[in-house]
């Protein structure tokens, strides 16, 4: 006996499993990182002064606007597979994941730097929080790259005999590529520009 | 990410070709990395079962310091046995490669890490325990305890093995995700051992490892945290692979209103793993960094130690590390408790060959005390000095969430009432279940009030109350499980006689290891003391209590043996049960074979037309009416 | 998988595009305020109200949750209201304390 509903949806819920299962997935993340921001928020009422300007702003901005793009093409790369076309997939899905690269570049940039003068996470509590809230970003990102990667070479081969399945795996990856963007859109602000 | 997780075989592939029943897998494929529920669950179960029996090993060396402080502890007298039982599955396997032979195997293992325990100069100079490693036993005691133990067996072996076979589904939803989850548990676990060998030895703060104390402890904290990332991120896994399931895999029929007692309890556990799992990664990770990076999240600035100022900047807060940990150990004893009250409510039912009395109430007092159980963490931060405001707020929250808790074992109580029970052994664990866990739920009401709470606070109360909860009721619940669902795992009964030499001799040494400790907590023995209390005037009085727990918690091991013998006999014998051994009325026992299918769980797809529990049915020719029996009338 | 003919999609496709402009426009929005140096809760409220329009926007449109399933709505729901008994935990920790004063 097969597992049922790994392509189709079940009828009462509407879903297929994985998306079901990804949905869940990203609600232990919006905890995880509900954590992190609580957090952010005892720390910066508790302490005597918070440190401004400290970061590089626009950069910052750079790589957000890399983030929002990965975004697009990752729901492109979801569009094109409804519209059955496998070729524009293979380019919207290996830009996804160059932005992602691009977006680690920046972000190594930065690290750099901050290393490079000597502003490491023990100097302060705002650098600690910037570092760890970034890193663990910086990690989702990594995971996600390595799944989108995987579903533009070899996990791809499952176009030509599951179709729908597979177009179901890169909607389930999609849906975690749009988290990663949507946690760096508030890190953006409350870490850089506050 | 779970996409990756789905099953390789797929529906739209091949709909009549089932290559399974061609190909025999690999023996790795069948036995160590088998994406098969029943497998995977008796994988989960075996490895908790062996931490558990470590877990109370720990608890057994240090009652010998409470009991006699500074005498050397006689340490072959923990060894041989343990090593005894290895010998002894040794022989029953006749060196032939089973599991019984691999137990063996584990047990000698467990003697010789146990004599590494009782000796050397870093821990047992002399063979008399040093203050250090009491307080190393303790933290690894409660966490082995809780999460290598309990919930693995609660949730990973019984929640994986039966809950796909009770509603009807071939397999959990993600097979793959299901052997991921249980490698991370391994790997969490291994860890969590390992850690007793760096130096300095495990982590020492407590099984609550609070801040700034585990910040500045040794290694094993480090090694604590990394172990404690695996265990989260396999019980994260491992959730949303059972909601999944619950959610998309039910047969035709079963409606949610169906389900069985035990699969709601699972389910409302799973998101309490969910949810209330990742701060404490959060939290984790923020404790690496300060241990690792040299952040402050949870320093306080200035912290002098020995006379040396400590190297962090400071900003930080000790008191976030407990919002964040209790976010999470509190829904957690509700996810120790859950399952083995669902396991309780089936066995209840069976025995009393009854409906359960108010199987809606049952099931929604659990989503409620599921849901409070996420707003009442602040109860155990009373002596904090947390405004007053705020604790009127959690102890408030604290006394609502009890009405759930009154409800589930008044309905458990009212349903025995008129029965004419049926006293098996997996009956008799469920009944002590029920008193043993309602005097763990009435200890603690004091504790939520925070005016009774300053002085019971951090005592051996706190201690008796919560060993009530856990040990005498989730403990005795997972036996009852074991007892009751063994001839589904097997095909074959184990043996009464031995079981039942094995509940009374728990039973009674259970209360007599517990309720002295609630005794000593009200006369103000402080927990986590290495000498028992020796050196404090008002704990005199109470200090011979010291030897009755222990001598108690030494004969209830002899029991456990027992228990022991008794599971590996078991699997010895030849002769076969029927398939529905209890004649229950829910799926795993009417509609599959014992053991299941190896693939698919079921023959047939089955189809569900009744509630759980229709048992003694008037007009019915048995006093039991499976869920997946059409009527004829 | 909802079965969507290629027509539909392409006017996905057009929203998506709107979307994407929308948050770059946002963002540029946000850091030009920054510049402004408004006083701090001011910038606050600003700066959060245009992260969560972006994030709606990208949950709303990239993750279609527009038009999703009752069981994931449900789960989210839950999810929100225990974030924000998340959030609460800084209020819990300062509110009234009834020792600690000069630890910060
Ligand atoms: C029946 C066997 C058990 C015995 C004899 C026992 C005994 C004890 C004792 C005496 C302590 C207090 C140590 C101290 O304060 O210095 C303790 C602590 C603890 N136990 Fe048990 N226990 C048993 C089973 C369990 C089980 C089944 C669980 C969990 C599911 C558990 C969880 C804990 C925890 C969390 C602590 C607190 C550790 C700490 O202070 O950090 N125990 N146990
Ligand atoms: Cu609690």
């Amino acid at each position: 006996m097969e597992i049922p509903y790994t392509v189709t949806a079940r009828p009462e819920t509407g879903l297929f499993n994985a998306k079901a299962g990804i949905w869940l997935f990203l609600a232990s993340e919006v905890m995880l990182f509900g954590a992190l921001f609580t957090t952010y928020i005892l720390l910066r009422i508790g302490a005597p002064e918070w440190p401004h300007g400290e970061l590089d702003i626009p950069l910052a901005t750079l790589n957000t606007a890399v983030l929002i793009t990965s975004s697009i093409t990752m729901v492109m790369s979801w569009a094109s597979l409804m519209m059955k076309d496998f070729k524009k997939y293979r380019i919207y899905m290996g830009a996804t994941f160059l932005l992602g690269v691009v977006f680690l570049v920046i972000k190594a940039f930065e690290y750099g730097h901050h290393f490079g003068i000597g502003e490491l996470p023990n100097k302060s509590t705002f650098l600690g929080i910037y570092f760890t809230m970034t890193g663990l970003h910086g990690l989702h990102v990594v995971g996600g790259m390595i799944v989108n990667a995987y579903f533009w070479g070899p996990g791809s081969k499952m176009w030509k005999t599951q179709p729908e399945r597979f177009t179901n795996r890169v909607e389930v990856a999609g849906l975690y590529w749009h988290f990663v963007d949507l946690v760096w859109i508030f890190l953006f602000p409350v870490l850089y520009l506050l | 990410m779970s996409t990756n997780n789905t099953t390789p075989v797929s529906v739209a592939a091949a709909p009549h070709v089932d290559y399974h029943h061609h190909e025999e897998p690999s023996f790795w494929r069948k036995y160590v990395f088998s994406p098969d529920h029943k497998v995977i669950g008796i994988q989960y179960g075996l490895t908790a079962l062996f931490f558990l029996f470590f877990g109370f090993t720990l608890m057994m060396i240090m009652r010998w310091q409470l009991a006699y402080p500074e005498k050397a502890i006689p340490a072959l007298q923990f060894v041989i046995p343990i090593a005894v039982i290895g010998l002894i599955l040794l022989f029953l396997s006749k060196f032939k490669p089973s599991i019984t032979m691999l137990m063996g195997f584990v047990f000698l293992g467990m003697a010789a890490l146990v004599s590494y325990l009782t000796s050397g100069e870093e821990r047992m100079p002399g063979g008399v325990m040093l203050p250090e490693f009491y307080n190393q036993l303790g933290a690894m005691h409660g966490t082995i305890m809780v999460f290598l133990g309990v919930v693995p067996l609660a949730v990973g072996a019984f929640g994986n093995y039966i809950m796909p076979l009770q509603i009807g589904a071939p397999d959990m939803a993600f097979p793959k995700l299901n052997m991921t989850s249980y490698w991370v548990y391994f790997i969490g676990g291994v860890t969590m051992l390992a850690s007793f060998f760096v130096p300095g030895g495990a982590a020492n703060s407590g099984w609550t490892s609070y801040a700034p104390l585990s910040v500045i402890a040794t290694t094993g904290q480090t090694l604590w945290l990394i172990g404690m990332v695996f265990l989260i991120t396999s019980s994260l896994l491992g959730s949303v692979n059972f909601i999944v399931t619950i959610i998309q895999l039910r047969a035709k029929g079963l409606t949610f209103m169906r389900l069985p007692f035990f699969v709601w309890a699972q389910f409302v556990t799973s998101f309490l793993l969910l949810l209330a799992f990742p701060p404490l990664e959060a939290a984790g990770v923020l404790q690496l960094m300060d241990r690792i990076a040299g952040t402050s999240f949870f320093m306080p600035a200035g912290l002098v130690v020995s006379g040396q100022q400590l190297p962090y900047t400071g900003g930080g807060s000790p008191l976030l590390w407990q919002h964040l940990f209790w976010f999470l150990a509190h829904p957690e004893v509700y996810v120790l408790i859950l399952p083995a009250l669902g396991i309780v409510a089936e066995i209840i039912a069976n025995n009393s060959r009854k409906p359960l009395w108010g199987y809606k109430s049952l099931v929604f007092a659990v989503i409620f005390l599921g849901f409070m159980s996420f707003i009442v963490w602040a109860h155990h931060m009373f002596l904090t000095g947390m405004g007053t405001a705020i604790s009127a707020f959690f102890q408030t929250t604290t006394m609502i969430i009890s009405i759930p808790s009154v409800i589930i074992l008044s309905v458990l109580f009212i349903s025995l009432y008129g029965a004419s029970l049926r006293f098996n052994t997996p009956m008799l664990f469920a009944l002590a279940f029920l008193p043993m866990f309602g005097i763990g739920g009435l200890t603690g009401l004091p504790l939520g009030l925070a005016a009774s709470d300053i002085p019971l606070h951090d005592t051996y109360y706190v201690i008796g109350h919560f060993h009530y909860v856990v040990a005498p009721g989730t403990i005795f619940g997972l036996f009852a499980g074991i007892y009751y669902w063994f001839p589904k795992f097997t095909g074959k009964a184990m043996n009464e006689k031995l079981g039942k030499i094995h509940f009374w001799g728990s039973f009674v040494c259970m209360n007599f290891i517990f309720f002295p400790m609630l005794i000593q907590g009200l006369a103000g023995v402080s927990r986590r003391l290495y000498d028992g209390g020796q050196q404090y005037a008002h704990a005199q009085g109470v200090l011979h209590l010291n030897e009755v727990t222990s001598v108690a918690a030494w004969v209830m091991a002899l029991f456990q043996i027992v228990f022991i013998i008794n599971l590996f006999l078991t699997l010895r014998k030849k002769e076969k049960v029927g398939d529905n051994y209890w004649e229950a009325t829910t799926l795993e026992w009417s509609a599959t074979t014992s053991p299941p299918l190896a693939h698919g769980n079921f023959a047939t797809v089955p189809e569900v037309y009744r509630g759980p529990y229709e048992y003694s049915v008037p007009g019915h020719s048995k006093d039991y009416t499976p869920q997946n029996e059409l009527v004829k009338a | 998988m909802e079965t969507a003919n290629p027509q539909e999609i392409k006017k996905h496709v057009r929203t998506y595009i709107t979307v994407f402009v929308a948050l770059l426009t946002l963002t540029i929005i946000t850091v030009t305020v920054s510049y402004l140096h408004l006083n701090i809760p001011a910038a606050i409220t600003v700066a959060l109200l245009i992260a969560t329009i972006k994030g709606s926007l990208v949950a709303s449109y990239f993750m279609h949750l527009i038009s999703e399933k009752k069981i994931i709505y449900a789960t989210l729901v839950l999810t929100a209201v225990f974030f924000i008994a998340l959030m609460w935990l800084p209020i819990f920790h300062h509110a009234n304390p009834v020792i600690y004063k000069n630890v910060p």
